[in-house]
Parts: structure tokens; C-alpha cells; sequence
């Protein structure tokens, strides 16, 4: 134990910005924490595979939406290899939406929102609602019949919303663009923002369950 | 492939057959995680697996 000196001095405020933001980093997310190799043991269930099921779903969402963006709609729509990378984007998203549900409830019976995790809880929200729009763009973005249908009903619904004038569902560039630029990078934001705070609380322990607090 | 989905109507509740499928699918999913074993690895003397 190292025992304090008298006249020793104090250790100095860092004065360099990127040492205060190591030193802010490290407390509160040290490496043991963002990569754990143990976790408690009430981990051990299939509930808390669903999280992880979305993140992969998401993956496969991004990598097959980067090669049809490159693509193109007359590939995806004529091609055999575009049709199955339209289909696997498609899929992803079905498989996207369905884990994040089965998450969400897995969280909302655990009460996921204690013990400081209520920004967790809020962003995860926030990413359904993204997530949301960003599906309703991409319906908007198939370049087919079914698409143009969409945006013709969905027009009244946006104008009713009083939206209509800044969300037009009838300006193709407008919904491709958001679907394939900001919207995606919201998404993948907020669920980066969604695991880190993760890392940095832990998994939220099981109402009732004694033990390991935290990873 | 053409051919309309039946739909269901319960209440205020009206839902198309591939809906109703799905979401009942999911409820069986979340079931099965509840019940289902987990493979478990090596756990500590502080109970972390």
C-alpha cells in the first residue's frame, strides 16, 4: 500500500483534453467490460440470444443493402443474383424486425430499464421507431408496382399527418435517399450508442435473481 | 402466388393469415427461450459462467 508522503504534491489536473477523454473513457467503459470473457450465470438463457440475432440480422440488412445500392434496381429486379440479394435484403429485414421484437419483450418482462439503464431502454426505443421508417422507405424504394401503390395511399396518411410537405412519399430520390444514406446511419449509430451502454451497466439481472450484478 | 390471403376478423382486431402466423410464431419462439436449456460452459466459483 503506498503510503502518502507529507509535502508530497498532489497528482496535476490533466490539462490535455485527450488525456482527460482516456481517463473518462476508462472509468467508465474499461475493457473488461466492453469485451467480457465471463458473464453472470443467470446470462445462460435463450432470452438473451434475441439481442444478438438482431445485430447479425442488421449486418446481413447493411452488406446486402451496400451491394444493391451499387446494383441498382434493374439488377435486383431482372438478374437471378439480384433477385436473391433483393430477397436477402427482404429477409434480413423480416428476420431484423422479428428479434428485435422477441427482445423487446424478453426486456420489457425483465424490466430492463432498472438500475440506470433507463437511457439504454430509451435508445432502444428510439432504434424501433428508426427502424420503423426506415423499412416504410425501403417498401417505398422497390421500384415496382407494390411500391407505388404504397406511396399512393400512404400520401393521404402523410398529408393527413400534415407531414406531407417536407415527407413526400411521391418523391422517389427523397424516401431512396433517406432509406439509403441517413436513415441506415441512424440506425447503426444508435444501436452502436444501444451496446455500449450495455457494455458499460451490464445486462439487466433477472427480478429476483441473486448473485453476479454485472459482466 | 396471386391468389388473396384470407383474413380474420375478431373485435376491433383484423389480420391476414401470414400476420396472424408470424406473430403466433413469435410467441412460440419467446416461449421456448423461457423454457428451452441453455448450454451451459464451465461456471466459477463466484457463479459467472
Amino acid at each position: 500500500m503506498d503510503a502518502v508522503r507529507p509535502g508530497a504534491q498532489a497528482e496535476p489536473e490533466p490539462t490535455s483534453w485527450t488525456l482527460r477523454t482516456r481517463q473518462l473513457i476508462d472509468r467508465l467503459l474499461p475493457m473488461d467490460h466492453l469485451l467480457p470473457d465471463r458473464q453472470p450465470y443467470y446470462v445462460g438463457s435463450w432470452v438473451y440470444v434475441f439481442g444478438v440475432i438482431t445485430i447479425a440480422a442488421l449486418v446481413w440488412v447493411i452488406v446486402s443493402g451496400v451491394v444493391l445500392a451499387f446494383m441498382g434496381p434493374q439488377w435486383w429486379h431482372i438478374s437471378n443474383v439480384g433477385r436473391f440479394f433483393n430477397g436477402l435484403h427482404f429477409w434480413s429485414v423480416q428476420m431484423f424486425f422479428i428479434f428485435m421484437v422477441l427482445h423487446l419483450w424478453g426486456q420489457y418482462f425483465a424490466a430492463g430499464w432498472r438500475d440506470g439503464r433507463v437511457a439504454t431502454w430509451m435508445i432502444g426505443v428510439v432504434i424501433f421507431g428508426v427502424s420503423i421508417l426506415t423499412a416504410f422507405t425501403g417498401y417505398l424504394s422497390q421500384q415496382n408496382f407494390d411500391s407505388q401503390f404504397i406511396a399512393i395511399n400512404a400520401k393521404d396518411a402523410m398529408n393527413g399527418a400534415g407531414i406531407g410537405a417536407f415527407f413526400n412519399v411521391l418523391n422517389f430520390g427523397q424516401m431512396y435517399g433517406l432509406h439509403v444514406m441517413l436513415l441506415p446511419i441512424g440506425v447503426t449509430f444508435l444501436v452502436a450508442a444501444h451496446i455500449v451502454l450495455v457494455r458499460m451497466r451490464g445486462v439487466v439481472k433477472p427480478i429476483g435473481a441473486e448473485g453476479g450484478v454485472r459482466s | 402466388m396471386d391468389s388473396t390471403t384470407p383474413y380474420y376478423d375478431w373485435a376491433f382486431i383484423h389480420i391476414s393469415l401470414p400476420n396472424l402466423l408470424v406473430i403466433a410464431g413469435m410467441i412460440v419462439l419467446f416461449a421456448l427461450a423461457l423454457v428451452a436449456p441453455f448450454p451451459h460452459g464451465r461456471r466459477g466459483e463466484d457463479g459467472r459462467g
